[in-house]
């Protein structure tokens, strides 16, 4: 069975909530315990049947609030596909926790109110996940009862959003009118719109071509050095020591030429052990290589580079200046590094970029240079997701501050 | 109108036991968060019961890093509760997979009042949390593994796959460090101390998938057997020393199997002829009760009963 990851953004107000409940529900995801335990709460709170946005609101300051605070993770499965939905909150303060939603998912849907088409923070969740590579947005028009179900308005919101996706790059956008409270075009398709032909949000989920971000070159970030156990019947290359990580591009085949990174040494791959992507290997030369680094195809290697131009997500408390001193966590290496330039700002509303900026505070996005103290073998966000990413992580609190996206391109001035 | 059957043919499929393209990507990540952890953390440690989750962790482990051996040591909170089947089963299965065994004792914490003393037949289910933590400390572990998943519970749902936790081993479910992609941040001074769930994004049937498909040994209570149980809050209560019946109630015996493993005061058995890791995947498909629900008298408190109990430091 295939795997789709999909992140869902918008807000309480817009029934995202309502939503992802009524997919669990219309799926038979829910177990006749969560179900009879909110139709319990639905009626201490003087509702009647289901509410159905109860489902997803885990924590006690959610409920108290009426808000999603964090990313939660859902589950379920058809006979087609299974899924994980990471459910994102929608409200500025929180896009941080939208980008860590987007950074994990195949596919984005973004969820608007029908009566109030696309708004800023609609803009927002779509950019973001233009920028964390998501190369299917799906809108969700949802309250489509609200608007007597007119086709007319349901047009006028995905022309503009096809508009503004299309400025975005993004190759597939889907939008589809609905109705959370309902179940209409959910999962079962509504009698209201016998003017839409395309598909109900679940057979679309179902059905869509899942992306797949799979670079054709090795690249292997070595997690652990593992040395065969004393006795453990060790073969011909038993006693080499083997390399083992998770797969970030290619799959090794004995024999294959491979360059270890950042040293330049070369080798060829001895052997493979492992269900792909987590494997181990071992190369035909007994060479220093250590947590850290990355094993590469030696005809199409990582560009090694002594600092990194990245766009990024700003998520710290504090925010940042140039000057400042961070670690950065690229694959399986943490060194130290600081920022240099900080080249512009992007606004995710308007698409600008900004120039001339002093600093990039919570939640704001911006193009950074890093001059790091160990040059990393680095791709471009949007060939490799992953040796095409990094983490920022403060070293006073230990905290994850910032997430960023390697744009060669932008090589600075 | 698209039918979504549980028990239609597609299901019924071979490749359900086959290591499919999802439980391949299960498996890998689960490795990878173990290698990272153990390649990061210090002193780490695996939360070892016996259960079904936590046999599937150790195995995880052991492929992790094959054919070296496995970097940690595991750790069983003995509640002094414990189904005896499920304590020989943890014996015998931490010998042969040569790793050290570590236990935390809720019936040490009593004696050494620790922890309130909830008489012979109390639950002992929430007193865990204060011999796990104070092993951790003692033992100076940066990072404890667990088999938690976020299908079993809302507030699980929000838990990270490296979950931070402070200096009183406590968990602030509104201030977590975002994960990106699949990057762990493991830092944490002196003092604090680390979760990591691997499992986290799988289900109580990838569980079930998986070891069917490696033929993974568990303790033999999760499979039909014969029992003498009794009915209490709409579960079935193996008959115990710590589990006597209550007045009004009439023991019996009868064909169950065990959902979930735990403490023998709060954990309930269901109805089941399923003898195999097939015959129990068929039966699963086709329950309509979460496992929690239906066998765990711990998680009916209230609605935010594990919330609460995480915040404190419980698994």
């Amino acid at each position: 069975m295939e795997l789709l990851r999909f992140a869902t953004a918008g807000s309480v107000d817009d029934g995202k909530s309502t939503l992802i409940g009524r997919l669990l529900h219309d799926t038979k995801a829910l177990f006749d315990d969560v179900i009879d335990a909110v139709a319990a709460t639905t009626a201490r709170r003087g509702g009647e049947g289901l509410d159905l946005a109860l489902v997803t609101d885990g924590l006690r300051a959610e409920r108290e609030q009426g808000i999603t605070i964090d990313v939660a993770y859902r589950y379920f499965s058809t006979p087609l596909r299974s899924f994980v939905i990471a459910d994102t909150p929608g409200h500025v303060q929180y896009t941080r926790n939208m980008v860590t939603g987007a950074s994990t998912s195949d596919v984005a849907v973004i969820l608007v109110d029908a009566r109030h088409g696309l708004r800023e923070q609609s803009r927002r969740h779509a950019a973001l996940s233009a920028l964390l590579g998501i190369q299917h947005l799906v809108l969700a028009v949802n309250k489509m009862d609200l608007v007597d179900w007119s086709e007319a308005r349901f047009e006028e919101i995905r022309d503009e959003f096809a508009g503004f996706a299309e400025q975005l790059q993004v190759p597939v956008v889907t939008a589809i009118p609905l109705c959370a409270l309902d179940g209409g075009n959910v999962v079962d398709p509504s009698p209201h719109t016998p003017w839409y032909q395309g598909p109900t949000l679940l057979e679309h989920l179902e059905t869509l071509d899942i992306p797949t971000h799979d670079h054709d070159a090795l690249r292997l970030p070595v997690q652990v050095v593992i040395k065969p156990a004393v006795g453990s019947g060790a073969g011909p290359t038993g006693e080499r020591r083997w390399y083992a990580g998770s797969l970030a591009g290619g799959v090794p085949a004995i024999g294959d030429e491979i360059v270890v990174l950042p040293s330049g040494t070369r080798s060829r791959i001895a052997a493979v052990e492992g269900n792909a992507p987590a494997v181990r290997v071992q190369l035909e030369h007994e060479l220093d290589v250590s947590r850290g680094d990355v094993i590469a195809s030696a005809d199409d290697a990582p560009l090694t580079v002594p600092q990194l131009t990245a766009r990024v997500a700003w998520m710290g408390e504090k925010p940042l200046r140039s000057g400042h001193h961070v670690l950065v966590k690229h694959g399986t290496r943490t060194v130290k590094a600081v920022a240099t330039i900080l080249h512009d700002r992007l606004d995710v509303t308007t698409l600008e970029h900004e120039q001339g900026v002093d600093e990039l505070a919570l939640n704001e996005i911006g193009t950074v240079t890093f001059i790091t103290a160990q040059s990393l073998p680095v791709d471009d966000y949007a060939t490799n997701r992953t040796t095409g990413s990094f983490i920022v992580i403060d070293e006073v609190t230990n905290g994850t501050v910032g997430a960023g996206m390697v744009a060669l391109e932008a090589v600075p001035a | 109108m698209t039918v979504i059957d549980h028990t239609s043919a597609e299901f019924d499929d071979p490749e359900r036991i086959g290591l499919d393209r999802r439980l391949r990507e299960l498996e890998a990540h689960a490795i990878f968060v173990i290698r990272e952890v153990a390649a990061e953390c210090e002193r780490p440690v695996l939360l070892f019961s016996g259960g079904k989750d936590s046999v599937v962790m150790l195995h995880l482990a052991k492929k992790a890093f094959e054919p070296g051996v496995i970097p940690f040591p595991v750790m069983h909170v003995d509640t002094g509760h414990n189904f005896p089947e499920v304590i020989e089963f943890r014996d015998h299965l931490v010998e042969q997979m040569g790793v050290r065994l570590v236990v935390a004792s809720v019936q040490d914490a009593i004696d050494e009042g620790r922890v309130p003393d909830p008489g012979p037949t109390g639950s002992r289910n929430r007193l865990q949390t204060q011999p796990l933590l104070h092993e951790i400390a003692k033992h100076k572990f940066d990072a404890a593994f667990g088999g938690a998943r976020r299908d079993e519970d809302k507030a699980r749902a929000k838990e990270r796959i490296l979950s931070f936790r402070d200096m009183f081993g406590q968990w602030d479910p509104k201030n977590q460090r975002p994960e990106l992609w699949r990057y762990y941040n493991p830092r944490i001074r002196t003092g604090e101390h680390l979760r990591a769930f691997p499992l986290s994004d799988w289900t109580e049937l990838d569980i079930w998938r998986y070891i069917a498909v490696n033929d993974i040994e568990l303790p033999a209570m999760y499979y039909a057997h014969e029992r003498e149980v009794v009915e209490r809050d709409g579960m079935f209560l193996a008959t115990s020393d710590v589990t006597p019946p209550l007045p009004g109630e009439t023991p019996f015996v009868t064909t169950v199997r065990y959902r979930t493993v735990g403490d023998m005061t709060c954990t309930g058995a269901v109805r089941s002829d399923a003898r195999t890791p097939l015959e129990v995947l068929t039966e699963i498909e086709q329950s309509r009760i979460t496992e929690r629900g239906a066998t765990r008298a711990d998680d009916k408190f209230s609605e935010a009963a594990m919330e609460d109990r995480k915040r404190e430091g419980y698994f």
